[in-house]
């Protein structure tokens, strides 16, 4: 299982869940932290602030390199998971599980624009060839 | 163009290693971890592909004269066979060319081995200076390099290699000597006992094995470029280079201007004034330190030339290239990303044969539960 049929998926390899209170919780896909390897920090976004889709929020940096995390959706970031501070590792061991940030979204149905699981499925194997 | 390969490349991606391009050669990143094979070589031994330098052969009766016209230190000094040094290759500036170790192999035969990035480069330097001299120079495509390294390494590497046992365990460091077929060095770029073996290309898969089931960890380049920037060792290309003078990136040592002895560089270096000095950078604020990052300092600007995550301290450090007049203890700003965040110079080495010999500033607690949990 790596990429589970509930989430959608950007390009940019985040991973966003819609969910029942109507916010959406963001992590980057098992794909990503596979890719960057180790994690060793993670800058989290500033709760309340609000973003445009497809801009920089947050920052996860490996071993090897830094990369942006972008808002999947627009909207305001309601909560950051603090945890990941202390423990980047769980970017590795838990990539669905270690949600980094939850956004109010400016429209749920902006959701649809992204990728299925089947589909960004099909875009990593077409990269990795 | 096709990235090139080691004897191992193939082996390796078998093995499930992940493979990037490092200057031109794919080559493992890691096999699953990188921090943890950091951790393996600081508390054991990992073994390291390191086929992609390139050691060169130059034998004939003008090889010493070459050799002493083109390094930094004088092969002179190697009594006899299986000694080594390092050195730098400099250019008629006095920036860098190369950083090598040279090993003397007999009267009138040295094995010189350079960094894969510039070896082509490196080639073309001897060849040209060598014009004229009697000497034969012969790139040793056909060796594989295996680098050995950790408390344990030449122990375990006895046991992987038995007909080399007696000398892995009899050699003194930065000495080298053949057996069973080996060219085997107490040598080695992560801050830790080890060795480096030499072998001819067809014998890699196997001794890789052996030392495996003798309970060396497979480790990847990425590892590799923790610990050396956690021993404070230069890389190639970033710390170094020919924009550069030794003076200016900490590696004054590595050049030899007593006696009269006339190398290349050397005019440069003796009239030069550095510009720039070396030193450690320790992040007190959270993130991470990388190549290229700028740092003010009350001396003026500066520049991160290697920098990343720290595995045996558990926090960010750097080697920087910073204004003269900045010193140990100085507080800087490095600009990483958008913010200004706070690091304190030292001198490095920041970690020796698994012991942090910097203070740690605050937070240190990582550092001590990973020494004390072996």
């Amino acid at each position: 299982m790596t990429a589970p049929h509930h989430l959608r998926y950007s390009k940019t390899h985040e991973w966003a869940r819609l969910d029942d209170d109507g916010l959406v919780t963001v992590g980057i896909t098992h794909h990503a932290q596979e890719q960057l390897g180790d994690m060793v920090y993670v800058e989290l976004p500033e709760v309340g602030r609000a973003y445009k889709a497809g801009t920089e929020c947050a920052v996860v940096e490996s071993v090897k390199a830094a990369a942006d995390v972008y808002a999947p959706v627009g909207g305001t970031v309601v909560a950051v998971n603090e945890l990941l501070e202390a423990h980047p590792e769980q970017l590795n061991q838990d990539p669905y599980g270690a949600w980094i940030f939850k956004l109010k979204p400016e429209n749920a149905e902006d959701l649809k624009r992204l990728l299925s699981a089947a589909q960004y499925q099909s875009m990593v194997d077409a990269d990795e060839g | 163009m096709a990235l090139k390969t080691t004897p191992l490349t193939h082996f390796h991606r078998r093995q499930g290693a992940r493979l990037v391009d490092f200057s031109g050669w794919e080559m493992p990143l890691h096999y699953g971890s990188q921090i943890e094979e950091h951790h393996r070589v600081r508390r054991d031994a990992g073994v390291f592909d390191v086929s992609h330098m390139l050691a060169i052969d130059l034998e004939g009766a003008g090889a010493e004269a070459l050799l002493r016209r083109l390094l930094s230190k004088d092969v002179g000094r190697l009594a006899r066979p299986g000694a080594a040094l390092y050195a730098l290759m400099l250019n008629e500036d006095g920036g860098i060319v190369d950083d090598v170790i040279a090993y003397q192999r007999g009267p009138a035969a040295f094995r010189v081995v350079v960094n894969a990035g510039p070896a082509e480069k490196d080639l073309a330097w001897i060849r040209r200076h060598g014009a004229g001299l009697s000497v034969t120079m012969t790139p040793r495509r056909d060796l594989a390099i295996l680098a050995v390294q950790g408390p344990n390494a030449r122990r375990r590497a006895a046991e992987a290699l038995p007909a080399a046992a007696a000398l892995l365990q009899g050699l003194a460091r930065f000495q080298a000597a053949e057996a069973d077929g080996a060219f085997v060095a107490r040598t080695g770029y992560t801050g830790e006992d080890g060795c480096e073996l030499m072998l001819p290309a067809e014998r890699a898969e196997g001794v890789w094995r052996r030392l495996l089931d003798a309970g060396v960890a497979p480790c990847g380049l990425g590892a590799r470029d923790t610990l050396r920037l956690e021993a404070g060792l230069n890389l190639y290309g970033q710390d170094m280079d020919e924009d550069v003078t030794p003076f200016e990136c900490g590696l004054g040592w590595a050049v030899d201007l007593d006696g009269t002895r006339d190398f290349v560089g050397r005019a440069a270096l003796a009239g030069a004034r550095p510009r720039w000095q070396r030193l450690g950078l320790v992040l007190e604020d959270k993130g991470v330190l990388r190549h290229g990052q700028r740092v003010e300092t009350a001396a003026g600007e500066g520049l991160v030339t290697s920098g990343g995550f720290a595995p045996t301290l558990g926090r960010s450090i750097a080697l920087a290239r910073v204004p003269l007049g900045v010193a140990p203890g100085a507080s800087v700003s490095v600009a990483i990303r958008d913010k200004m965040a706070q690091a304190k110079c030292v001198q490095p080495p920041f970690v020796r044969e698994g012991k942090p010999c910097i203070a740690l500033l605050s937070g240190g607690d990582s550092a001590r539960s990973i020494r004390n949990n072996p």
